[in-house]
């Protein structure tokens, strides 16, 4: 992290819906944070707003679509991604964005998830990351790391969570990178440099749920989170995604890890029509 | 085959086939969907024909996928639509709730096969009416229509788009194995764009835009995505700006207009054909592939000196209900047939009830009803 500090003059008002505000989430909730860095991407990628679709699923980062000032969808528990391709496909002009939570896109999602990556759809991925589901109440999911508590793992999590990175860039991710949200100007970048990449990009950004998670995991508070994110995280661009599974002991490795290009679904789609039409003026 | 790619003549084609072309014919221009017996084939033609027209067709992972892909095409402004059986047709189910909710027009047509569970792949059936209208959770209207011919399956899917575009809803073609998959002559003229219906578009400023706020007709114009409007809506309980109302108040407004679009537009929405029933005293109502048997038993009853009639349901949901109650007036006995062990026979028996007999010709899939059965039930009725 940078040690200097920039205040800036910008207003972001204009791409959120400030007649929601207040917004549901807690104090100290990481999904805020994340947004804002959204936000700011949206403008440093001088993308068109209003040619910008966001789509979220079910849960506390669900409720992002309901709070920017953009096309906004608020789909079904794990379906963000599969609305997201039909509005991709249906206008291959948008700039597609699905910005929900681990569970959502891990868990119901999941099966989604690696066949959006597989096809090379044409959209940005922004996954917060909590380690549990916030919105009913901190049951352990498919990311929870192993031992940790939560209301469904009382005795300690017996599961082995996903490494997240690993499994979407198995799957065919074109842009793959983690931040924290401590992370702040580097995950804005990292958003609007997804945004503007052809290609399936997933960033998967992990944030503090003081009311939950962190309670029941010795960090009652946000900041407690945040300073574990300062101990432990490493920036390690173009890391090997295999290796930077998030256990109890080891570091928390950030950074961009992979970046390569491959023919998106539509550009494949674009093939098949003229094929199609070149059979039509045989 | 017209200039557009569009096609334009006279064909022998199964039912499948034929609403893959009803569809293109309507301007449909997405498809997503899964292999599914036996409704792969309309899938099938759609990845032909859809480039050829300068659509898109996607295999998505699953049917939960191919339904939210649906609806998130049809917000570009596309029509759009699935294809499936009773396995996925269950997976819909979910997000044909959503579709629902979001007032979002596509169609998605279930090529019925005997169920329950994974039944008789190959083979007819009639099991999914009630899923039909009741399938997905929560309170709400659908509108379903029930093809009993490949040259039905290429007009009602026309019909569906109308409806769908009309009423902002999703609109469910209910054929069956029978139907996809019989040849036929079907005639395929070339469609009039006044013909089709487009969905209201909004008609004020960007500024003034309300998602969900309804014209006089219960109906909201819908904007399409990209457009500058910068519009949201979810699936939660919503006022007429999109934004969540976690009220008793905004669930009674929401859900009460969801279901009143349809309701009070039933005239315009209902569909049925009738044979022979001025002096009928016994009518055989019956839908899809079983009306066509029908048609046989209530002709041989005719020629054996009996009163019979036929109501053909073409839609079924909203269900012809002020019209069956008119009729029991007249009737001694509605002979029902289906090919499941009684569905639509229960409303068949909510309108008639008082008035006249209801007589349930169950038969539980596989085949169709030898029509020796149903003429057997007339003589009951008459009896």
């Amino acid at each position: 992290m940078t040690s200097t500090t920039k205040v800036e003059e910008r207003t972001l008002d204009s791409l959120l819906r400030l007649d929601r505000l207040p917004h549901i989430w807690c104090p100290g909730c990481g999904i805020g944070p994340a947004v804002g860095c959204f936000i700011r991407a949206v403008e440093d990628s001088g993308l068109n707003p209003d040619k910008i679709a966001l789509v979220s699923g079910i849960g506390c980062t669900g409720r992002v679509a309901g709070y920017v000032k953009l096309d906004s969808f608020h789909t079904t528990h794990g379906r963000a991604l599969p609305f997201a391709t039909g509005l991709n496909l249906g206008n291959p002009d948008l700039n597609v964005v699905v910005f929900s939570g681990d569970g959502d896109l891990l868990a119901i999602g999941g099966n989604h998830l690696i066949h959006a990556a597989r096809r090379n759809m044409d959209m940005t991925i922004i996954c917060l990351n909590n380690f549990n589901y916030g919105m009913t109440g901190g049951q352990m999911g498919p990311t929870t790391p192993l031992d940790a508590r939560s209301n469904t793992s009382p005795y300690g999590n017996i599961e082995y969570p996903f490494n997240v990175p690993y499994l979407v860039a198995a799957s065919g991710a074109t842009y793959v990178a983690r931040w924290t949200v401590l992370h702040a100007r580097q995950l804005e970048w990292s958003i609007a440099e997804a945004m503007i990449k052809p290609g399936f990009s997933f960033i998967e950004v992990l944030g503090p749920c003081p009311t939950l998670y962190g309670r029941m995991n010795k960090q009652p508070k946000g900041m407690d989170t945040m300073h574990h994110y300062q101990e432990k995280s490493v920036v390690k661009n173009g890391a090997d995604p295999k290796d930077v599974g998030i256990t109890a002991e080891g570091p928390i490795v950030v950074g961009k890890f992979v970046d390569i290009e491959r023919p998106t679904f539509w550009e494949q789609c674009k093939l098949v029509i003229d094929r199609a039409q070149a059979k039509k003026n045989e | 085959m017209s200039e557009n790619g569009v096609l334009c003549g006279t064909f022998f084609m199964n039912g499948d086939v034929a609403c893959a072309e009803g569809a293109i014919s309507a301007g449909c221009r997405f498809f997503a969907g899964y292999p599914i017996t036996p409704a792969t084939e309309v899938a099938e033609r759609m990845s032909e024909r859809l480039p050829y027209v300068g659509g898109v067709y996607v295999q998505m992972e699953d049917e939960i996928a191919s339904m939210n892909a649906v609806l998130g095409a049809s917000w570009t402004g596309r029509k759009a639509m699935t294809a499936t059986s009773g396995p996925g047709f269950s997976l819909m189910m979910e997000n044909l709730g959503l579709g629902v909710m979001l007032e979002t027009p596509c169609v998605l047509a279930n090529v019925q096969r005997a169920g329950p569970s994974t039944g008789l792949p190959t083979l007819v059936g009639q099991g999914d009416m009630m899923q039909a209208r009741w399938g997905s959770h929560g309170s709400y209207e659908i509108i379903a229509l029930v093809p009993s011919s490949p040259q039905e399956m290429f007009d009602l899917t026309i019909t569906a788009f109308n409806l769908s575009e009309r009423y902002r809803v999703p609109v469910l073609m209910m054929s069956d194995e029978a139907v996809g998959h019989m040849s036929e002559k079907v005639v395929i003229p070339q469609i009039a764009p006044e013909e089709l219906v487009n969905r209201r578009r909004p008609h004020g400023g960007q500024e003034q835009y309300l998602p969900y706020k309804p014209d006089e007709d219960l109906i909201p114009p819908m904007a399409i995505v990209g457009e500058g409007y910068r519009f949201h809506v979810t699936g939660l309980t919503h006022d007429e700006r999109g934004y969540p109302a976690m009220t008793a108040e905004a669930q009674d407004q929401l859900v009460r207009r969801l279901a009143d679009k349809i309701r009070l537009n039933k005239k315009d929405i209902i569909r049925y054909e009738e044979v022979e029933v001025e002096d009928a005293e016994v009518i055989v109502c019956a839908y899809g592939i079983s009306a066509r048997i029908a048609r046989l038993a209530v002709r041989q009853a005719r020629a054996e000196g009996m009163r019979a009639g036929l109501l053909q349901l073409i839609t079924v949901w909203p269900f012809a209900e002020d019209r069956i109650r008119e009729l029991a007036q007249q009737v001694k006995a509605f002979v029902v047939p289906e090919i499941n062990y009684g569905q639509i026979v229960l409303e068949v028996e909510r309108c008639a009830a008082g008035k006249a007999n209801t007589l349930l010709v169950a038969h539980m899939g596989g085949s169709v009803h030898d029509p020796q059965t149903i003429l057997q039930a007339i003589k009951e009725a008459v009896r």
